[in-house]
C-alpha cells in the first residue's frame, strides 16, 4: 500500500523551482515574488545560506552594497526576512537529482528523497555544487560505503541503535568526530578514535569527555591515520593504521566513520543535459538563461564574459532572471515594471502598506 | 620569487610567486587543481598542501585557527599547511610544495 502511494504521489506544482538556498537563491525568491511568481527551493544542506552559513557563518563580509559589515549568518537571516512575504517553500536535506521536460512545456524536478516539483521555470543557484562529506583518500573505501546499517563506511549517523555491538573506528578531530565517539562509545563493542595530532578542534568540553572515556578504557585514541581498508566489498573487516613515524598496524573494525566535514562537488547537475564548461553553466547576460530555454543559472554556478564570483553579482543576475522568467511563466500577461518605493501594489505584497 | 609545486598527478610546475599573495592564489591561478572553496578564509581545508625539502621549518608557524582547520583536511602529515595561509615573500623564494590528495 505504501509503495503504491509513493508511486502515485502528486508532484508539487509551483511557478519556479530554485536549486540552492544560498544567498542568491534567497534573493531570487524576493525578485520573483515581486512579480507574483511562487518558489520552491531544494537544498542538500539542512538550513538556508549555502556557503555563507556552512563555511563562514561567523566571518564578516565587507562587500555587500549598503551593509558595510555583515556575517554570513546575518546576511542569510536578512535575506530570509526579505523573502518572507513571498512564503518560499524549502526542501532541505534533499539533493536535486533529475530534471525532465514535460509535454506541456513545464519542468519536473525530482530529489533523492522522492520529492517531485513541477514548475514553469528552473533556476539553478547552486554555487559550486552540492556539499558532500569528504571521503578520505584511501583506496577502495567506496566499496564499503552503503554496505548496510551499522557496518562498513558511514559519513553520518542516522540511527545510533544500528551501531550497537560493533567495533567502531572514528577518524577526525572536529565536533562531529568527538560527539559521535562520546555518544556511540556506550553501545559499541569497542570504540577507537584516530586523529593526525594529539589535539582537537572540537569544543573543549567534548575533548574532556573523550579523555575521560579514554582514561576509563572505554575509548582508545591513537595519533594515526587510516592507510588502507580490508575485507570483501561491503564486508569491512579491518583497516591499516599508520602513525607519523610510519609504523603501521592492523586494526579490526566492523564500522569506519570518517568525519572531515563537507566539500563541494558539482553533483547531479552535471547530468541535467546543460552545456557545462569547467563545471559552470554558460548564460547570456540579458536573461541569465542557459542554452536550454526555461532553465536559468545565477550566482557562482554560471559563467559569461566578465563574470565575477561575488554575491552582489548574483543579486543583479537574480533581478534580470526574474524578468525573463515572468514571460515564461505568464506568457499572456504584461509585465509591469515598478519600484518598491512608489508602488502601493508592491508594498501590499511586501505587507508594508 | 619561485614556487615549485607538484600537482595531484605528480607533475612539477614552476610558478612565479607574488609578494603578499598566498601560495593558494598562485597555485589556483597557475591552473593547479586546488578547490580552495572558501576563497582563502581559512574556513574549508580544501587548499591543503605538503611543504617539502626543509621549507616547512623555515615558514612562520601556523596560527591556532589554521591548526584547527587542518583537522578538517584529509591525509594530514606533520608538514601539512593550508596554502591560503602561507604568504609569498622574499623569504619563501623557491618554496617546494605538493598538493595533498582529495
Amino acid at each position: 500500500m505504501d509503495k503504491i502511494m509513493t508511486e502515485t504521489a502528486t508532484p508539487i506544482e509551483t511557478d519556479v523551482v530554485i536549486i540552492g538556498a544560498g544567498p542568491i537563491g534567497l534573493f531570487a525568491v524576493f525578485e520573483l515574488g515581486l512579480l507574483d511568481l511562487k518558489c520552491h527551493l531544494v537544498d542538500i544542506l539542512d538550513r538556508p545560506g549555502g556557503q555563507c552559513t556552512e563555511l563562514y557563518p561567523e566571518k564578516p563580509i565587507y562587500d555587500i552594497p549598503g551593509l558595510p559589515i555583515v556575517t554570513g549568518q546575518d546576511l542569510t537571516n536578512r535575506l530570509l526576512e526579505q523573502a518572507k512575504p513571498f512564503n518560499p517553500q524549502f526542501h532541505f536535506n534533499e539533493m536535486a537529482t533529475k530534471l525532465e521536460k514535460l509535454e506541456d512545456g513545464r519542468w519536473k524536478l525530482s530529489t533523492d528523497q522522492g520529492t517531485q516539483i513541477t514548475a514553469h521555470v528552473v533556476v539553478i543557484a547552486a554555487g559550486a555544487g552540492s556539499f558532500q562529506p569528504k571521503r578520505p583518500p584511501v583506496p577502495g573505501i567506496e566499496l564499503h560505503e552503503n554496505a548496510g546499517d551499522g557496518i562498513g563506511v558511514h559519513y553520518a549517523v542516522r540511527k545510533m541503535e544500528t551501531f550497537r555491538g560493533k567495533n567502531i573506528l572514528i577518524a577526525g578531530g572536529g565536533d562531529s568526530a568527538l560527539d559521535w565517539v562520546i555518544n556511540l562509545a556506550p553501545l559499541a563493542k569497542s570504540m577507537t578514535l584516530v586523529h593526525h595530532r594529539d589535539g582537537f578542534r572540537a569544543a573543549a568540553h567534548s575533548v574532556n569527555q573523550m579523555r575521560e572515556l579514554e582514561a576509563q578504557g572505554k575509548v582508545k585514541f591513537h595519533v594515526a591515520s587510516v592507510k588502507a581498508v580490508h575485507g570483501e566489498p561491503g564486508k569491512l573487516s579491518g583497516v591499516t593504521l599508520a602513525g607519523h613515524d610510519k609504523t603501521e598496524w592492523h586494526h579490526e573494525v566492523d564500522t569506519f566513520l570518517p568525519f572531515f566535514g563537507l566539500t563541494i562537488k558539482l553533483g547531479p547537475i552535471a547530468e541535467f543535459g546543460l552545456n557545462l564548461t569547467e563545471n559552470l553553466i554558460a548564460v547570456d547576460t540579458a536573461r541569465f538563461e542557459s542554452q536550454t530555454p526555461g532553465i536559468f543559472a545565477i550566482g557562482d554556478i554560471n559563467t559569461y564574459t566578465g563574470k565575477l564570483k561575488l554575491i552582489l553579482s548574483g543579486f543583479h543576475e537574480a533581478a534580470l532572471m526574474a524578468q525573463a522568467a515572468f514571460h515564461i511563466a505568464r506568457p499572456n500577461e504584461k509585465l509591469r515594471f515598478q519600484y518598491t518605493t512608489s508602488s502601493s501594489n508592491l508594498q501590499k505584497k511586501l505587507g508594508v502598506s | 620569487m619561485k614556487i615549485i609545486a607538484t600537482d595531484r598527478n605528480g607533475k612539477l610546475h614552476e610558478l612565479e610567486g607574488r609578494d603578499g599573495w598566498s601560495v593558494m592564489e598562485i597555485l589556483r591561478d597557475g591552473g593547479l587543481d586546488i578547490a580552495a572553496e572558501c576563497g582563502g578564509a581559512c574556513a574549508c581545508a580544501t587548499c591543503h598542501v605538503y611543504i617539502n625539502d626543509g621549507w616547512f621549518e623555515k615558514l612562520p608557524k601556523a596560527s591556532e585557527a589554521e591548526i584547527d582547520m587542518l583537522d578538517m583536511a584529509l591525509a594530514v602529515e606533520p608538514n601539512s599547511r593550508l596554502s591560503c595561509q602561507v604568504i609569498c615573500s622574499a623569504e619563501t623564494d623557491g618554496i617546494v610544495v605538493t598538493v595533498a590528495p582529495e
